[in-house]
């Protein structure tokens, strides 16, 4: 491989794009996962739920945007293959999207007669756009396939993503709420946390039995040995994080961030297994990163923009998280 | 013409950017006017001023969720239903919507968090600056895409390599020509936009019987801003038009309803253009107006549309009826605004008052920035047509492989959606006027409610 711009760029954005779902799927997937478990909720603990969220949520799906947006404007190519392929999983996301996005701002201005329907809307359009999500994952990791087996293992990653957001909904609640609903969330994790283990299983084991180039580059030594702390290590945070829900809410609160971070530590790594099963193609065993990507001129400029802003955008996120840090309280406009 | 999957294609993204711009066209300025609000009230300690914020940041926070979420879809859209268009000019596109993402949606995504529910967990000085920073957000998004849509409108700093698009000079690919005209003319229109929903709104709860102080400030906000605004927008307007005769003279034509290049053309005011006869039916015309307007004299040449024909029977010029009526919409509701909002100067500045028909004349009008803006757009999109991107893409040539099935059932879906949403968004725009016009200047005074905050209040 020699090393030039038009052979480094690629990679480093195929590196942003990855970064970029990565920060979704572990920011996104928290307030998806808080409406996903308003099914489980009294109306007086939904407000407190909302108000967990309320600051973030929309900076949170801006990472998708960031997402699709690198995919579009870096391999321009692979965006209308892959978008037309998964033609209607993408319309339902973005219809529970829609939906959920509205739902928010309209359940807390609305009459409150119509509270209950926009609740109801806010819950539907999550779970809508969680199931796309992981519906989308399934057929991606089979190689985009339309066959029934593949629209069946899209089905399972489909109810699966759902669980993990769900149960990274109820690890955010953990942090920001306290008492009888602190409580609640606990079981919601340790529920949900089963569902999780269960669909990354599943992926692992389905995306080396899918395609033999990715079974080769996992089951061939040394590879196999430097892999390996991979699952290991994902499977020891789920045991661990699985017995700290039997001694949450601990005293003094301590560890309530705990569970949230390891989450995201096993939505890393899972991550990282799939990069690497995938590398370098971005539509699966069809068209590499390279094959895929725009003009190096164009390239160039858009890396000397994010270079710049990245950093003060991750800069200005942590600010807001930190503003609204700690437990949440009511939520209101002044 | 058939229901093929190109027309309900293109359908559905008409109908998914119609949606997505009515909310952007109100956030844009209505971030400034919030900034507006608060300068008012930290210079003059009057929380008339924060209570008119605490009200139309609501409306903010609604249009900026609607905004973001049909945004997204458009997001999506390139690649589902026009996968050709970023293949053939993605290395224009890309960067441009990158930097958009990059410097304008999380800007505003990020501090509409504080702006929205940190007004108790930051300084006021801070809390303005978040203010500050979303409406700057907003309009930096604005800057991109319309650079974006005026180079597919005008496009320069390229060159064709092996079908692809591949810039030479990205200052001319930002700064192409009808840039900063398209520019200037959406960013008034959407303070005109908002000037006309606060006044309206204002008028409706007027008309409920709030007396308030806090109604008062943001009715002549609305009423002033409007009435210096539209004088503006009609010389801006007038300048965009003349630089479309320059780079888009088909368009022109269309607008104009001129079939034959020609002098001495009339400023046709009423008239079915008939595409097939190639004449306008039923015309009513003022002698010479055309010209004078595109010209400045009266035997003034102008565009005509039969120059648009090729030579095996092609149409290269836009469909005529609707941008010759999208035009005449948007002209004409850009004439009752002017009227209205120097009326309203008139009445509520010099005089004081508010008549009530006058208010009632208001109400209507909340929405008149939506019609003007839609019918701008429907203008100058359509009368784009047959290009994508004028001279390099057409429309045709971009659409993906989807079945027409499906796009059939997604727009559908759509566009159920999209009515049932609207009509959510004006009922609680009217459910919020009504309980803020009951309240009136009984509502709590901000910030000193149940615990004072480091905020300057009034009277302390």
């Amino acid at each position: 491989m020699t090393i030039d711009w038009p052979t480094l760029l690629p990679l480093v954005f195929a590196g942003l794009m990855g970064l970029a779902i990565l920060i979704y799927v572990i920011l996104d997937g928290f307030d998806l996962g808080i409406g996903i478990l308003f099914a489980a909720a009294t109306d007086d603990e939904k407000d407190a739920m909302i108000a967990g969220i309320g600051p973030f949520w929309d900076a949170n799906e801006t990472w998708l945007v960031l997402a699709v947006g690198l995919l579009l404007v870096a391999f321009p190519i692979a965006h209308g293959t892959i978008l037309t392929a998964l033609y209607l999983p993408v319309f339902a996301l973005l219809f529970g999207l829609i939906l959920r996005g509205v739902a928010f701002d309209f359940r807390a201005k609305v009459p409150p007669h119509r509270k209950r329907r926009w609740n109801a809307s806010f819950f539907a359009g999550s779970l809508i756009a969680s199931l796309a999500q992981g519906y989308m994952l399934g057929v991606y990791v089979l190689g985009l396939d339309t066959g029934w087996a593949a629209v069946a293992f899209g089905a399972l990653v489909a109810l699966c993503l759902a669980a993990s957001y769900a149960a990274m909904g109820a690890a955010w609640l953990i942090y920001k709420s306290e008492g009888e609903l602190q409580e609640k969330a606990v079981r919601w994790l340790r529920y949900a946390l089963v569902f999780t283990a269960l669909g990354m299983a599943a992926v692992s084991l389905a995306t080396p039995f899918a395609s033999p180039r990715i079974f080769d580059k996992w089951f061939v030594l040394p590879q196999f040995f430097w892999l390996l702390p991979l699952p290991v290590v994902s499977g020891a945070l789920f045991l661990g994080l699985f017995l700290l829900t039997f001694r949450l809410p601990a005293p003094g609160d301590r560890h309530a961030l705990t569970p949230f971070l390891i989450l995201a530590a096993i939505f890393a790594l899972g991550f990282a297994g799939l990069a690497y099963s995938f590398y370098p193609f971005v539509v699966p065993d069809s068209m590499t990163i390279w094959e895929a990507a725009a003009a190096p001129e164009s390239l160039g400029i858009i890396l000397v923009g994010t270079a710049f802003v990245l950093p003060v955008i991750i800069g200005y996120s942590f600010y807001a998280y930190r503003v609204f840090g700690g437990k949440a309280g009511e939520l209101r406009y002044d | 013409m058939e229901l093929d999957a190109y027309l309900l294609s293109r359908i559905q993204f008409a109908a998914n950017i119609s949606f997505h711009i009515l909310f952007p066209t109100i956030t844009i300025a209505l971030g400034w006017v919030l900034l507006f609000f608060k300068l008012r009230y930290a210079r003059t300690s009057d929380v008339a001023w924060m209570r008119a914020y605490f009200f139309w940041v609501k409306a903010f926070a609604l249009s900026f969720a609607l905004g973001v979420v049909s945004g997204v879809t458009m997001s999506f859209q390139f690649g589902t239903n026009w996968p050709g268009y970023m293949e053939r000019v993605g290395n224009i596109a890309g960067p441009l919507l990158a930097y958009e993402v990059l410097t304008a949606f999380f800007l505003e995504a990020v501090f509409l968090g504080i702006m929205l529910f940190g007004f108790r967990r930051v300084s006021n000085r801070t809390h303005t600056l978040a203010t500050f920073l979303v409406a700057f957000g907003t309009t930096m998004s604005a800057v991109w895409i319309l650079a974006l849509n005026s180079w597919m409108q005008t496009p320069a700093g390229f060159e064709m390599r092996d079908g692809v698009a591949h810039a030479t000079s990205w200052w001319e690919v930002v700064f192409n020509p009808s840039f900063p005209y398209r520019l200037i003319h959406m960013l008034l229109a959407s303070g005109l936009t908002v000037a006309f929903l606060i006044a309206g709104l204002s008028a409706l709860r007027w008309l409920i019987g709030d007396r308030s102080e806090a109604m008062w400030k943001a009715l002549r906000t609305g009423i002033g801003a409007a009435a210096i605004l539209i004088p503006i927008q009609v010389f801006v307007g007038d300048q965009h038009g003349l630089n479309t005769l320059e780079h888009q003279p088909a368009k022109v034509a269309a607008m104009e309803a001129n079939w034959e290049t020609r002098g001495n053309v009339p400023l046709v005011l009423f008239a079915w253009p008939d595409e097939e006869a190639r004449e306008n039916h039923f015309e009513i015309a003022i002698p010479n107006g055309a010209s004078l307007i595109l010209r400045h004299s009266l035997d003034g040449e102008v565009p005509g549309l039969n120059d648009y024909i090729a030579e095996d029977g092609t149409v290269l010029h836009p469909p005529v009826a609707p941008v010759f009526w999208g035009f005449r919409i948007m002209v004409g509701t850009g004439v009752l605004m002017l009227l209205i909002s120097w009326a309203g100067v008139w009445f509520v500045f010099r005089r004081g008052v508010l008549p009530k028909p006058l208010a009632l004349l208001l109400v209507p009008m909340a929405l008149s920035g939506w019609v003007a803006t839609l019918a701008g757009w429907y203008t100058t999109e359509i009368g784009r047509q047959p290009w994508l991107v004028t001279g390099v893409l057409t429309t045709k040539e971009a659409l993906g492989p989807v079945p027409a099935g499906h796009v059939g059932f997604t727009l559908a879906v759509y566009l159920i959606l999209y009515a049932l949403l609207l009509i959510a968004y004006l009922a609680t725009l009217v459910f919020l006027a009504g309980k803020a016009a009951k309240e009136g200047d009984d509502t709590p005074v901000p910030g000193v409610e149940d615990k004072p905050l480091t905020q300057p209040v009034a009277g302390e």
